[in-house]
């Protein structure tokens, strides 16, 4: 929480002026039982209709008291209200860049999901919570103190009894809010639950009715659904104890008060007025007590949530993007001139975790096609994703042009390559600011030829041209027109490096060769990434790369593996088999 | 005990689709939740009771304490000597009333917000319950042509607002209406001329804050409209940070971010801050009658005091006066409240009206006379079958097909062509439009669904795994299977070797949608699901298409084992996985063009010959 805090710090003024305003507000409020109290001596002392000046300049006094009260107000709530807007606007633009500039890694550790939860929800909830905290934090506070000194200035026997029972009331509610903090915990994991659950039998509804286990999945909800209410009303049990104990303590207090101030005025100590007054006072006390409380979860709601939300800036693992910038850059004469080199290179996610990548150490040569092949989990995207410096390397160097890539300032780096992910996403947006992603100036021109090379004509032209919308995530496009358009949109970039994550896997084969031939035709020669699980996407490369379990298991042509990489070779048979040796004896016949 | 909720968002989803809240639809929602409240009828007679009980015994203490100082002033302004005892005791007798008066009340509203839960959390519990039971029995139509987070929003916040506005707003109206009626009664009889004042003024604050919650409807309107906005934004680029940042978009991204967040951010200041003008104005018009109140009701006492009073106007005590000013202070409360009360009843008939809208969705239902498919030897007859998901857009015209027992079918094309239709249809997720599919020979829409469904194993390409244990993860389908069974089919799918490494082994949790695993893991794991108990008929959709060739290699035994005897059905986009299907169905635009074995197919040279040699590029090595 204490991190947010800064966020404040702009709205200094407004945060300080905002609770001001609201004591003066709960200052003018203090004075009406006084007033009343004068009122109700003077009626009783006045033996005759006498003096109606008197009360009519009590009147005068309530309403002027009334409007101070409802201008003080109004300004409080208008700082309380900016002070709080802003704070929200400056955290929400913050974490927002926070995320975006997370790492790979930071992403796929704290998930999707998480992420928009804490810009939403987590955010509304504290802003609401600086905007009753501003407003409420110090008014009832100072009017339960206030009541109280007051009351001191009344009759000190009293008053006495007012601290007694402000005390017992703080005691009540705080055990009252202790026990109930944990029990909202609770009923807050539960609705998470059946969120889970729930979304789960929506995701999974195929699956669901082909096992035929729509029953069980229904107890289980039952299950976890009954429990959440349980939850809810064991935690009713306590909370809703709050109005009423807090109602019967004051109440109480105000027939013991009335007692003693029987006994004081008895004595000549007190007036009847006074009498009034105490019991005004306590009344107050009752008022803003509950407010208190309410406002207490209000604040712990957004103490829980601006912990959360805290958490994730606390977020800058040892590969946050900017840590660097400033070393100098790290050169590397290897004689050769190289556009990429591996030298030794380690990977591991997490610490403790198996490693990703053990020493990888390869060295790519500016123009040169290399494909990247190996099974499920063999470290290809890992690999692929650390030449742009989205992971980086826990042990060992990359070297980009010869500079490590630590010392590289990010934008630059990834100025250079263009990456078309495996998963093919698209934003909304026309076709054409789609692709404009790869370069901002791209021509009209520029983007019809990138896409003329992705093989992706026809869907722009089926979709109406560049300007053709697409929907959030490109729900309106086919997975393989997806996949062509994010090739597209690398290729307007024109990158000196073009990654290939496995991004044809949605294209048929045809599609799929002349994508590659055009890529191979491209002018400009870029250093090309080709990652595929297919020997087929990669066979033609000038060098490919085996990996196993996140080792090198061999480098080179694809003769030269089939000669000497058994992990290769293996690969290529259960793609191509015996077939190599029927096929043409088949088409033959 | 007003909250001061002003400056809070209603939570819960306020874009209600406008159509189900017609006039009549309003109704119509209504009269549905009062039927499912009519099971609460007993609990709901109690509540009601205490409520008017905690009222009435909330408006007799001040009265109470007012008697007590009464006798006080009339002790102090020097009563005889007499009377001193007795109004002592009078005291003391009024102070112990009120006493036991606020216990009642203490104890009264406890038990209702008791019973008021009960209610609330059980009507809340039953209609998720039935809820999630329709969602098992809706076609897969309606689940796949809405969007899931807004089920998810209806089972989970709309269900949950529903109680609270419905039940609170119900109880909190009737005890607001029982309070303004018991303190104007019990005004009424102490003086008129004063409770005129009263009930003229208060009223005003009522017309202040519907004014101002009128105002500030458009700008919290405005306010959620750049609020989803926002979060459109969030989601579309932080759920693809990856890219984003592939794209060096960040700066870019984040001005985008800030145009919309400057404009969020005075709207929800002016929002916030005109809403909150509400506390404040109708405290001041409470302090005006308060003030109204204590002047008139001095008057009064005075000429009381001074014996000037006649048949109108009486006059009143001090006690009286203190009374009159002390309902005058909770006098405007429940006016306050109802108006608040009102629009939140209607957000919980909006709320409710989105969850019934699922609950009256029609389930699928079986045919009357439907019977339990047993003993399947899968004999599969597809005959002239026309389908579409959009009526005017069709898909699959004609379409016939025989596959006799055993048979290994694999369906091939281009993406689009209707594979994956055929399993909708083959499983009867969707019914077919015109036509039949028989499994030895009875029309599928003449058994139960169940016994259809349970007679098919599935694998798909959406590998969806529950969150539990692997192990539980792999006896989805058959909760009683013994451990050694489950390592069995892990093993014979390939699955142990990854999952013996895992930290737990089978006892490694998974979280929802098994994030932790690679697609090719969830994928092995999905088809070890399946292994465990195998039914005589097999579909696998792109079963394998995330795993590497070579572990694939490995399974295809598995597999083969598995089709042993069983009809299958298989879709594949490497045509290396289908080679040696008895029957090859090359399908395209909802036909199938070609159909026959790998190597007819490869013989007549048409569209399956040209698929299947693309993959294997000019470069082939020429042995």
């Amino acid at each position: 929480m204490k991190k947010l805090l800064i966020y404040l710090k702009n709205y200094r003024i407004q945060c300080f002026l905002a609770p001001l305003f609201k004591m003066l507000e709960a200052v003018f409020e203090l004075f009406v039982p006084l007033v009343i109290a004068y009122l109700i001596d003077h009626i009783t002392a006045s033996d005759a209709q006498g003096d109606n000046s008197f009360v009519l300049k009590c009147f005068v006094i309530l309403i002027v008291l009334g409007i101070v009260g409802l201008i003080s107000s109004c300004t409080a709530q208008f700082f309380a209200a900016k002070a709080a807007t802003g704070f929200s606007r400056d955290l929400r633009h913050d974490l927002f860049k926070h995320l975006i500039n997370l790492s790979y890694s930071e992403i796929d550790d704290l998930g999707t999901s998480t992420m928009i939860t804490r810009m939403t929800a987590d955010v509304n909830t504290v802003q609401n919570g600086v905007n009753m905290f501003l407003r409420l934090f110090l008014r009832s506070p100072f009017i339960v103190a206030g009541a109280v000194v007051m009351a001191f200035t009344i009759d000190v026997k009293a008053a006495l009894l007012f601290l007694v029972i402000v005390a017992v009331l703080f005691i009540t509610v705080g055990l009252i809010m202790k026990a109930n903090i944990p029990m909202l915990k609770k009923v807050q994991s539960g609705l998470d639950g059946i969120l889970g659950l729930t979304r789960e039998d929506l995701s999974g509804a195929r699956v669901i009715r082909a096992f035929n286990v729509e029953e069980r999945r229904q107890d289980e909800f039952e299950e976890a659904n009954g429990a959440l209410a349980g939850t809810q009303l064991k935690a009713g049990y306590i909370s809703g104890l709050l109005n009423p104990l807090t109602y019967v303590i004051i109440n109480l207090a105000i027939v013991m008060l009335i007692s003693i101030g029987n006994i004081q005025v008895s004595k000549g100590a007190l007036t009847t007025g006074g009498v009034v007054a105490l019991y005004n006072y306590m009344s107050q006390i009752l008022l803003e007590l509950i407010k208190f409380a309410n406002l207490i979860v209000t604040i712990n709601r957004a103490l829980a949530s601006a912990n959360r939300i805290s958490d994730v800036f606390e977020i800058t693992g040892a590969d946050a993007s900017s840590a660097s910038v400033d070393t100098p850059a790290a050169l590397r004469d290897s004689g050769e001139k190289y556009i990429l080199e591996f030298d030794d290179v380690s990977l591991r996610y997490m610490e403790g975790a198996d490693e990703a990548l053990s020493n990888i150490s390869f060295a790519v040569k500016e123009g040169e096609t290399i494909g990247i092949i190996g099974g499920t989990g063999s470290g290809k995207s890992s690999l692929i994703n650390m030449i742009p410096g989205f992971y980086k390397a826990t042990s060992g160097t990359v070297y980009v042009d010869g500079q490590d890539i630590k010392t590289m300032d990010d934008d630059t780096l990834r100025g250079l390559v263009g990456v078309v992910p495996q998963k093919a996403v698209l934003f909304a947006g026309t076709i054409g600011d789609n692709l404009k992603w790869g370069n901002k100036d791209a021509s009209d021109e520029d983007m019809e030829e990138a896409v003329r090379l992705s093989v992706a004509e026809d869907v722009v032209k089926t979709k109406g041209g560049l300007g053709a919308d697409i929907e959030q995530g490109g729900r309106n496009l086919s997975g393989g027109q997806r996949q062509r358009l994010t090739i597209a949109r690398a290729l307007v970039k024109k990158p000196r490096i073009l990654i290939l994550d496995d991004s044809s896997s949605a294209l048929d084969n045809m599609t799929d060769r002349t994508l590659r031939d055009n890529i191979k035709k491209l002018d400009y020669k870029p250093t090309v990434f080709i990652v595929s699980q297919r020997s087929a996407s990669v066979r033609d490369a000038d060098r490919i790369i085996v990996l196993e379990d996140g080792m090198m298991a061999g480098i080179g042509t694809h003769t030269e593996l089939m000669k000497n990489c058994d992990v290769y070779r293996e690969i290529y048979e259960s793609q191509f088999g015996k077939e190599m040796d029927e096929t043409p004896e088949r088409r033959a016949k | 005990m007003a909250l001061d909720t002003s400056g809070f968002v209603p939570k819960g989803n306020l874009n209600t689709d406008e159509t189900a809240l017609g006039k009549s639809g309003r109704k119509d929602t209504v009269r549905k939740v009062l039927k499912r409240l009519s099971g609460y009828r007993f609990l709901i007679i109690i509540s009601l009771i205490l409520a008017a009980v905690s009222v009435l015994f909330t408006l007799m203490v001040p009265i109470k304490i007012g008697d007590a100082i009464d006798c006080i002033e009339q002790l102090a302004s020097g009563a005889d000597s007499a009377s001193g005892p007795v109004l002592q005791r009078a005291i003391t007798d009024s102070l112990i009333k009120a006493a036991v008066f606020a216990l009642i009340v203490g104890v009264s509203t406890y038990v209702m917000n008791l019973i008021n839960n009960r209610i609330t959390y059980h009507t809340v519990r039953d209609i998720r319950n039935d809820t999630i039971e329709k969602i098992g029995t809706l076609p897969l139509s309606y689940l796949d042509s809405h969007s899931q987070g807004d089920i998810v929003s209806r089972v989970v916040a709309d269900a949950d607002q529903f109680a609270d506005g419905l039940l609170m707003g119900f109880t909190q109206a009737f005890t607001g209406i029982m309070t303004i009626i018991g303190t104007l009664v019990f005004m009424l009889r102490m003086n008129v001329a004063i409770t005129l004042v009263v009930v003229c003024v208060t009223p005003l604050s009522l017309f202040i804050a519907r004014f101002i919650s009128s105002r500030t409807f458009k700008m919290f309107k405005k306010q959620s409209i750049e609020r989803g906005e926002q979060t459109a934004l969030i989601d579309e680029m932080i759920g693809n940070a990856k890219v984003v940042k592939a794209f060096n978009k960040e700066k870019d991204i984040l001005e985008r971010f800030d145009e919309i967040n400057g404009r969020l951010s005075e709207s929800s200041l002016k929002a916030i801050f005109y809403s909150s003008l509400t506390n404040p104005c109708t405290r001041f018009v409470n302090a005006v009658c308060y003030a109204l109140v204590a002047m008139t009701g001095s008057y009064f006492a005075i000429m009381a005091l001074g014996g000037n009073t006649g048949r109108v106007i009486s006059g009143i005590t001090v006690g009286t006066l203190t009374v009159f000013l002390s309902y005058a202070n909770q006098y405007t409360k429940p006016f306050n409240e109802i108006s608040s009360v009102i629009s939140e009843l209607q957000g919980a008939v909006a709320c409710a009206a989105r969850v019934f809208e699922i609950l009256d969705e029609p389930s699928e239902v079986n045919d009357p006379d439907v019977s339990e498919l047993k003993d399947v030897d899968g004999m599969i007859d597809i005959k002239d079958v026309d389908f579409s998901y959009v009526p005017d857009k069709e898909l699959i015209t004609d379409l016939n097909l025989n596959v006799t027992p055993g048979q290994r079918v694999a369906i091939v094309g281009p993406t689009g062509c209707g594979k994956t239709t055929m399993i909708n249809l083959l499983m009867r997720f969707y019914d077919v439009d015109a036509g039949s599919i028989s499994v030895d020979g009875t029309d599928i829409r003449k058994v139960t669904r169940d016994s259809l469904r349970s007679s098919y194993g599935m694998v798909l390409q959406d590998t969806w795994l529950t969150s539990a244990t692997i192990a539980d993860n792999i006896r989805f389908g058959a909760p009683n299977a013994s451990m050694e069974e489950i390592v069995e089919a892990a093993k014979a799918s390939g699955a142990h070797s990854f999952i013996r490494r895992l930290p737990d082994k089978y006892d490694t949790y998974i979280g929802e949608g098994g994030a932790e695993l690679s697609q090719g893991q969830k994928q092995l794991l999905c088809i070890t699901r399946v292994m465990l108990n195998i039914p005589p008929m097999l579909i696998l959709d792109e079963a394998t298409s995330s795993i590497d060739t070579r572990t694939e290699i490995r399974i295809q035994n598995a597999f083969h084992k598995m089709m042993q005897g069983r009809t299958s059905f298989i879709v594949a986009h490497r045509l290396s996985t289908i080679r040696e299907s008895d029957v090859i169905l090359v399908m395209k635009d909802g036909h199938i063009i070609e159909q026959g074995d790998h190597n007819t197919l490869l013989a007549r040279g048409g569209f399956y010959y040209e698929l299947y040699n693309s993959q294997f590029t000019d470069s082939a090595p020429k042995q």
